[in-house]
């Protein structure tokens, strides 16, 4: 259990995909602009990469993975190089599901958020937690929690930028700085406090 | 029919002038991630611009066959297929660097550059333009991440493409690298800072402020 919950945390905190991966950042940078959007923007984050990220771990592990078609016969097969297509196929059909219940049984969350659900399919965050996954070769309960902690840290990162931003709106800046300019900033400055936590989470 | 522009003109616009990462914001992930050194960053350039311009081809080609309801997922699918392609070809023949760009090279799949440039112009346009803009876009992502890639390597080590430019001090140079420049922040601050150049050398750029000040001139007091 303590071993999930510092997965949990090294996903959301010490290994933040936006500030410490650079993963995802046109849409945290796209539509950053207002806190509440922002919100709408991490909570749809979250929930498609709690879901895809196990979903993509069964899927490696039944089919992909090398040697899993040996219960067949064929134990030197090693269909891993398909992983790519097969993730992103699973992707855009959990954004396609997800949007069409909301859309069913929330409609009011749709009309919140359902412009953005169609962009996660090329959210580089949510296909990156599918392939870390692999590399890192976690069990199905690690990747639900690592899908869900970085979800989290995503969602952190851009409701916090997005405050700042609507703040900031009113600051007199430099013409040739404003607008995407300052947000590099803002995301360089809480990058640098970001990565404080990997030394936290040192012994 | 408005008159084309002239292919020059769509292969240069990009470069510069309508530059896609610092003006439209697309592909910033990769261009942040992969360029702790040159070597890396010119090696995920070029595995981009193959597959931007092979991609804008193949979509422009089957453009008027692809049902408009599911466009996003053919279009996907052509794009993964020829990162797979890319993927195997750098771990065949260039293996450390493949290691370096670990999952990098897989998320060119999901860079927003690649599926923008096909949604908005290889969908409309022939397969010869759709080509040449590809080429063009991708050419300015290449630029801004080796120009990144270069600074970074060359100030956080002192080296360019791992030969020593600037002597270290501790091998009895005059120069101590900034190690701040091999971490993340530095990248989110020299990226912000070459948007600042770009938009204060061409100020058509800058964005409209949504708030107007009030009062710019002397205090009241």
């Amino acid at each position: 259990m303590t071993e999930l919950w510092s997965l949990f945390l090294d996903a959301a905190l010490a290994e933040n995909m936006p500030l410490s991966l650079f993963l995802g950042l046109c849409t945290f940078l796209a539509l950053s602009r207002r806190p509440e959007t922002a919100l709408g923007l991490g909570i749809a984050v979250t929930a498609v990469m709690a879901v895809t990220v196990p979903l993509n771990q069964l899927l490696y592990t039944a089919l992909l993975a090398p040697g899993a078609w040996a219960w067949a016969g064929m134990p030197d097969l090693d269909l891993s190089y398909l992983s790519l297509i097969a993730f992103i196929g699973v992707i855009a059909a959990t954004v396609q599901l997800l949007e069409m219940t909301l859309d069913r049984f929330f409609p009011a969350i749709h009309a919140a958020f359902g412009v953005f659900l169609p962009l996660l399919t090329v959210q580089c965050a949510i296909l990156a937690g599918s392939l870390f996954m692999v590399e890192r070769q976690f069990t199905l309960a690690e990747s639900a929690v690592y899908g869900l902690g970085s979800g989290a840290g995503f969602a952190l990162a851009v409701t916090m930028l997005g405050a700042v931003r609507s703040r900031l709106a009113y600051a007199d800046l430099p013409d040739g700085l404003r607008g995407l300019g300052i947000a590099f900033v803002l995301a360089g400055l809480m990058s640098l406090g970001f990565a404080s936590f990997t030394l936290m989470a040192a012994p | 029919m408005p008159a084309r522009p002239s292919l020059w003109t769509t292969l240069t616009a990009p470069l510069l002038r309508e530059n896609p990462v610092t003006l439209q914001i697309l592909g910033i992930c990769s261009a942040l991630a992969v360029t702790t050194s040159l070597a890396t960053a010119l090696t995920m350039a070029a595995s981009l611009t193959v597959v931007l311009t092979l991609a804008a081809g193949l979509i422009s080609v089957i453009r008027h066959h692809i049902p408009d309801t599911i466009r996003l997922i053919v279009q996907i699918v052509i794009i993964a297929s020829l990162v797979i392609v890319i993927d195997q070809v750098l771990q065949a023949w260039f293996f450390e660097i493949s290691q370096a760009l670990s999952v990098f090279v897989g998320l060119i799949t999901t860079n927003c550059l690649v599926l923008g440039r096909t949604e908005a112009y290889a969908r409309h346009n022939p397969p010869l333009p759709s080509m040449v803009d590809a080429l063009g876009n991708a050419l300015g992502y290449s630029l801004i991440l080796v120009i990144i890639g270069a600074l970074r390597e060359l100030f956080g080590k002192g080296e360019l493409m791992g030969l020593a430019v600037l002597p270290l001090a501790d091998q009895g140079g005059w120069f101590t690298p900034l190690s701040l420049m091999l971490l993340a922040p530095s990248a989110f601050f020299l990226l912000g800072g070459l948007v600042w150049a770009i938009r204060t050398l061409r100020p058509e750029q800058a964005e409209t402020p949504e708030h107007a000040p009030m009062g710019r001139g002397e205090p009241a007091e």
